[in-house]
């Protein structure tokens, strides 16, 4: 999908992209010769279609999990997956979670649990943030395109 | 006013979502290029004993030598893990999932392993008309049973498809070069003409037909002393002849957990699913 600033001939630029909520997957863009911008929304019923199909809407920012359409999509059993432990950064240290970040975390359904850890892991590590605490996730759910986690 | 095609807008398209699944099938290819064979195991109907004969194949293949791999891929209705004595978790590391440990050390990777005791398998989303994309759901899942398991070397890996030929087409748009397909059916006309289908399905996509296996062709009869018929019919006879493959068993039927054939008879039909058909290729 690409969008086209019929004023100027351009291809627009994605801005970024958001759940806004239900269901609605938000992105903008933004035309860069004249500035105009533009949201697309589109229904849940549209995301769910190209959902089922293991792809991403916007493209993907992370290599996919190991089963990660598995783990997001089926209801499974807590017990099923044992996960390693997410890597340290590249100063050797495992970012923390703060209390409200390990409470948030412990919403998530148990199957996917531990590989949503992971990828806030190692988000954490990668950018050299100490401590992960609701923003940090709010942050990386809108750049990295978690959908659902 | 006039709009110039998709293609005359040279800039990326940041979904790209046809590279996505193209990066999906690669990404199975190359999981799998270090298994030599991947054979499908199918029926037409379920409970003719295609998981059971899955897991003794298996199991005899293993027990002589050679590195065997299980995808159980009857989401639905997995049943060839416990029959294989695999059980969870599923260790998870950075390259992949590993695969559980089942009887003659089989690698077996099911849906079993993900669903509650007796629950259903369930989809969290859509929650509506999820119908319209249940396939791809299903699809989707064993793209990742096949692409995302850290197999290693095999030199046979068997999918036990769901019944019917619902499960051929996602499976050989993943493995285009499937070794093979061995199809089991009962020795009654209705299973025949079942399997018949899904045996019609696997050969007009191009897919070598291993042989056929005839399960519970009757029963030993303690009191008279004689083997009796189970079913009426003589499925096994009449699809080898139709589709000029060969029946590679008769397995009678035994209540007992014991595998109800002898051991050279599951040793036979696992050497025709590592001889017979075609290479995967590269």
């Amino acid at each position: 999908m690409k969008f086209l600033c019929l004023a100027c001939d351009e291809q627009m630029q994605f801005r970024e992209r958001q759940e806004p909520g239900d269901g609605t997957f938000a992105a903008s863009f933004t035309c860069p010769s004249c500035g105009h911008e533009v949201a697309m929304l589109a229904n849940p019923a549209e995301t769910q279609l190209v959902g089922a199909l293991g792809v991403k809407i916007g493209g993907r920012e992370l290599d996919e999990q190991p089963m990660e359409f598995v783990r997001r999509n089926v209801v499974g059993r807590d017990d099923a997956f044992a996960d390693a432990a997410p890597a340290a950064g590249a100063a050797g240290r495992r970012p923390a979670w703060s209390a409200a970040a390990e409470e948030r975390l412990a919403r998530v359904p148990a199957f996917v649990r531990g590989m949503v850890k992971k990828i806030y892991g190692e988000y954490a590590a990668e950018r050299g943030i100490a401590e992960i605490t609701p923003e940090v996730m709010d942050r990386a759910r809108t750049e990295l395109g978690l959908e659902g986690m | 006013m006039s709009f110039r095609t998709y293609f005359d807008v040279p800039g990326a398209d940041r979904s790209a979502l046809g590279e996505q699944v193209a990066a999906q099938r690669a990404r199975v290819a190359r999981r799998l290029a270090s298994v030599a064979r991947v054979v499908a195991i199918v029926s037409g109907k379920g409970g003719v004993g295609k998981s059971y004969v899955t897991a003794a194949v298996a199991a005899a293949a293993a027990r002589h030598g050679t590195q065997v791999g299980v995808v159980d891929a009857d989401l639905k209705s997995p049943t060839v893990a416990r029959m294989l004595g695999a059980t969870g978790p599923l260790a998870v590391t950075d390259d992949g999932v590993a695969p559980a440990s089942g009887a003659e050390g089989v690698r077996v990777v099911s849906s079993d392993f993900l669903l509650a005791d007796g629950r259903p398998l369930a989809w969290r989303e859509p929650e509506d008309d999820r119908f319209v994309w249940r396939g791809a759901l299903e699809a989707a899942a064993l793209r990742e049973f096949l692409g995302d398991v850290t197999w290693g070397r095999l030199d046979l890996l068997l999918v036990d498809l769901p019944p019917g030929a619902d499960g051929v087409s996602d499976l050989t748009a993943l493995v285009p070069q499937l070794s093979g397909a061995l199809a089991v059916t009962l020795p009654s006309d209705e299973s025949g003409r079942s399997v018949a289908r899904t045996m019609h399905a696997l050969r007009d996509a191009g897919i070598p037909l291993l042989g056929v296996v005839e399960n519970m062709s009757g029963y030993h009869c303690d009191a008279c002393r004689a083997d009796r018929p189970l079913f009426a019919g003589h499925a096994g006879d009449t699809l080898a002849d139709a589709f000029r493959v060969p029946l590679l068993a008769r397995i009678p039927f035994d209540g007992s957990a014991q595998p109800a054939a002898p051991a050279d008879t599951w040793r036979s039909i696992a050497a025709a699913l590592l001889e017979g058909g075609r290479g995967k290729g590269p």
